[in-house]
């Protein structure tokens, strides 16, 4: 049985311009121990289906389908026993780690308190384990540093706190939100190392939210790619970049910087996201895609053998 | 933080020093004196009465002289028109009134406003919320000088519960109305305040990093949000503090309190010169004691504000 799964996911928000349709009839699994990444740009649906997880939706937000952890339906979960979950057996580790840590709260306290709320652990032992989880995610002169407040950290040293605050119960699932997107190029590699040893190290599962397929590569075993709050395709990962069967993720991977004969060749996908307020009725990736044909703005694709695109893999571009 | 007090009570020296100076030459641009009537003195009582001051003397002589009295003998000088008192006398029998019912308002403002402000916000847009920033609005518009004919009203006249004025050794009755009169508005004020700052905060990112760890929302408001709910409004206490001890003309006339508003208006009338110069440099004393109070709770508050004093 998989640790968490997702069946028929469906999230609008209610807005004054009308329903806004941001995740549609997603589905996927994951298992003890697996890592799958979410894949798609700016306002795909990614973070909200994270959110939806943990039951931290906006309230404006209307949630349909199954969110089955462990064999809990969390979306009908009384606020209680969702809160005995939260940080204990899923954490979510977020995008921003300049904002995501209270500012007027020392370090110490921010790691100490969720094993005081979910371990019933005293100050002392609280302060114990967060030294270890500080030194787990190498925070130089850890000893010293848990009175210090997150101003005096750097971006990269927050982040470590931030994952530092998602492992200190040894969770079994963490949703890692675009993790190192608000960090610079040299410090991305050493968090997204540090998140692969701790993973290996606990095995815990990993459901990594970015939308940078080269953040992917080296980390995930499945790869799930989403577009208009609905999934494109998915498939392990060594089968997204070898052989993508859908015109979007291919489309992706030429946008990753890629250094060919000491080239760098970066195309983006032309054109904008869909409009959401509608439901959709056609394919939502036809107005950009290359390969459209003039049934495609005239059906929505089923989701089959991996992929949601009407036209066989083999007739793409 | 100690060598940042010490540092800012040395400032008040220079500071209270020019305040001294300035004052004492700008009250004397204005026309007239203490001892200018409709009907003039005869020049001989005048030359008595003038040199009885020492105001025969040149001006930074009797400059010099002020402020020597004040460092050697804590001596604020003797009114000019409040016969056989001196400034010190004046301000002991005022002050104690004004700060007695100044600081009870502060109190009544905070106790009520700060809790009304943070259920509004976490009842954000239900009853209770349009129902107190509804009196919190109404409350905001009502100036003192409508508030206590009204309070009086109801609670002398009406339904003979309060005294309408008077002090009477400063017993609880006759602290309520003024209190309440000087206060409401501010309470209004912080309560609003606190409500849109409270909301700010519920949606800022680390509230949400709290809810993913599973704490309740009790805890969440107490231990997360509620000291960064509270910096604005402790900003604006600042000076609406002052202000309150210091008393407020209206109240001291209207309810007969006797504290030092009535003075300062008293003392503006008849050109009291050291009356008002003295009550400055209390006011002063106030204003500064009072933001280096706010701004060690502002550091004690914000470690980033701390670590930068
Ligand atoms: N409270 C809300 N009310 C209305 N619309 C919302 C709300 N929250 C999110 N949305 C919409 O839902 C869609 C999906 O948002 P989401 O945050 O999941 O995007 P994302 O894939 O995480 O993008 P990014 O890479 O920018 O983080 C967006 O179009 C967004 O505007
Ligand atoms: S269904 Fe048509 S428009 Fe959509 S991805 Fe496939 S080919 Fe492109
Ligand atoms: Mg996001």
């Amino acid at each position: 049985m998989s640790l968490l799964s997702v069946e028929n996911l469906q999230i609008r928000f209610r807005t004054g311009d009308g329903l806004v349709h941001a995740v549609n009839d997603v589905s996927f699994d994951i298992a003890e121990g697996q890592k799958l990444a979410l894949v798609g740009e700016s306002g795909s649906g990614k973070s909200q289906i994270a959110l939806a997880i943990m039951g931290l939706l906006a309230k404006n937000a209307e949630v349909a389908g199954k969110v089955r952890f462990d064999g809990r339906d969390l979306l009908s979960l009384p606020a209680s026993q969702l809160n005995a979950l939260r940080a204990a057996q899923i954490a979510l580790i977020f995008q921003d780690p300049m904002s995501s840590l209270n500012p007027y709260m020392t370090i110490e306290r921010q790691l100490g308190e969720v094993v005081e709320l979910h371990e019933g652990a005293s100050r002392a032992e609280a302060r114990k384990r967060a030294l270890e989880v500080m030194e787990a995610v190498r925070i130089p002169d850890a000893r010293n540093r848990l009175r210090a407040y997150p101003h005096e950290f750097s971006g990269g040293m927050r982040q470590r706190i931030v994952i530092a605050m998602a492992l200190i119960c040894r969770p079994r699932l963490i949703l890692a939100d675009e993790p190192t997107t608000a960090l610079d190029v040299t410090v991305q590699a050493q968090i997204m190392a540090l998140l692969d040893e701790i993973q290996r190290d606990l095995g815990t599962a990993v459901l990594l939210i970015t939308h940078d397929l080269g953040v992917v590569a080296g980390f995930c075993d499945d790869t799930m790619v989403l577009y208009g709050g609905r999934v494109m395709e998915a498939a392990p990962t060594p089968a997204i970049f070898d052989a993508p069967g859908h015109p979007y993720t291919r489309g992706l991977l030429r946008a990753v910087p890629r250094i060919t004969d000491g080239d760098v060749t970066l195309s983006a996908i032309p054109g904008s996201p869909p409009n959401q307020t509608a439901a959709p009725r056609a394919c939502p990736f036809a107005p950009r895609c290359v390969d459209a044909i003039p049934a495609c703005h005239e059906m929505l694709p089923d989701f089959r053998e991996g992929r949601a695109c009407i036209r066989p893999v083999e007739e793409l571009t | 933080m100690f060598n940042y007090t010490l540092r800012r009570l040395l400032t008040v020296i220079p500071t209270l020093l020019v305040l001294i100076v300035f004052s004492f030459y700008l009250m004397r641009l204005a026309p007239g004196g203490p001892f200018t009537s409709e009907k003039p003195l005869p020049p001989a009582v005048m030359q008595n009465v003038l040199e009885r001051y020492g105001m025969d003397q040149p001006l930074y002589v009797q400059l010099w002289t002020y402020i020597k009295n004040i460092v050697f003998h804590f001596d604020f000088g003797p009114s000019f028109a409040q016969k056989d008192r001196t400034v010190n006398d004046v301000i002991a029998q005022g002050f104690p009134v004004t700060l007695t019912y100044g600081f009870w308002s502060a109190v009544f403002v905070l106790v009520l406003g700060i809790p009304l402000g943070i259920v509004a916000a976490l009842r954000h847009n239900s009853i209770w919320d349009y129902t107190m920033t509804g009196l919190a609005i109404f409350s905001q518009i009502f100036p003192n000088f409508v508030l206590a004919p009204i309070l009086v009203l109801l609670f002398t006249l009406s339904w003979g519960l309060l005294p309408g004025g008077g002090w009477n050794g400063g017993q609880w009755e006759y602290i309520v109305m003024p209190a309440i009169a000087l206060g409401t508005s501010y309470m209004a004020g912080v309560a609003r305040l606190t409500r849109g700052s409270m909301l700010e905060v519920l949606n800022a990112p680390f509230i949400l990093t709290a809810r993913a760890k599973g704490l309740p929302e009790r805890v969440i408001i107490w231990r997360h949000a509620l000291k960064p709910a509270l910096l604005p409004t402790l900003t604006y206490m600042g000076p609406v503090f002052v202000y309150m001890i210091t008393g407020s003309v209206f109240i001291d006339v209207f309810f007969s309190t006797g504290g030092i508003g009535q003075d300062f208006i008293d003392g503006a009338y008849s050109r009291d010169y050291s009356m008002l110069l003295g009550l400055a440099i209390l006011y002063s004393l106030l204003t500064f004691a009072l933001n280096l109070m706010l701004d060690l709770l502002y550091a004690w508050i914000d470690p980033k504000v701390r670590s930068s004093l």
